[in-house]
């Protein structure tokens, strides 16, 4: 597997959400994704965005556009210094929030995607991973 | 500062979101529609969302709000537009929009709040 491309994006206010948004449409688009694989991937992407500004304090993502064989695809790491999360498979439920949310966006950006990872310990901050496939 | 504009027909409000709202965007227009709902006592809300390429559950949770609050002042709201791609990454996500109707386009929106208006016995 290559990675074709690779890019790292602040999130330190909503502005940078919204950025993040755009970015991965474009990679997404650049990939050669269907509307509905676009909107998916964005939508996680928005998501997790959210997540690291408003619970990890503020943080970044790595935006990676891949290629494996016949495959192309985008790969998204979202990391922060925050608290970090206690329970996974509690912030892995449907409607679990701490914050007032939905609580869907953990579970919603897992389940708009083809691959997710998630890496986090209170006082060590998290990582998320997600990647979708054209 | 921007502002989403809000329109009045008649007896109803009509938000066109186009933008790509980022957050304080969005609690003003939920400030804004409720307040106007009360100064134009308005019986219902349609917010046409067909220029949104992507509903989160942030912007979700914001359009429940909104129906939440225009309910409570005795309002219906309509979310109308939705695009397809949007409805199915909706359902994947698992984001049900209570108290939400939702219409193809803002004439079938209208005529979705005059009948729910009517129904509730308001003229």
């Amino acid at each position: 597997m290559t990675v074709l491309d690779r890019s790292v994006q602040p999130i330190q206010s909503s502005e940078d959400v919204v950025r993040v948004r755009q970015t991965t449409r474009e990679r997404a688009i650049a990939q050669g994704f269907s509307l509905v694989d676009q909107t998916k991937l964005v939508t996680a992407a928005s998501e997790l965005a959210r997540n690291t500004l408003e619970y990890g304090g503020g943080g970044e993502v790595t935006i990676e556009v891949l290629n494996d064989g016949l495959r192309k695809g985008v790969r998204l790491t979202f990391s922060d210094k925050g608290p970090g999360i206690a329970d996974l498979d509690l912030a892995l439920k449907d409607g679990y929030t701490t914050g007032g949310g939905l609580g869907l966006g953990l579970s919603g950006a897992r389940r708009l995607s083809n691959e997710f990872s998630i890496e986090s310990k209170p006082g060590e901050g998290t990582r998320v991973a997600i990647t979708r496939w054209r | 500062m921007e502002k989403i504009p809000i329109l009045r027909m008649g007896r109803f409000l009509l938000v066109t979101i186009q933008v790509d709202m980022h957050d304080r965007l969005a609690l003003q227009l939920q400030d804004d529609l409720t307040e106007r709902i009360v100064k134009d006592r308005a019986h219902g809300v349609l917010i046409d969302i067909s220029s949104l390429e992507v509903v989160d559950s942030f912007i979700g949770r914001m359009i429940s709000n909104i129906a939440a609050m225009a309910s409570v002042l005795d309002a219906r709201t309509v979310v109308v537009g939705m695009q397809p791609a949007v409805a199915i990454t909706l359902v994947e996500l698992g984001l049900s929009l209570e108290g939400v109707r939702t219409a193809l386009n803002v004439d079938k929106g209208m005529a979705l709040l005059r009948e729910e208006v009517e129904a509730a016995g308001r003229v």
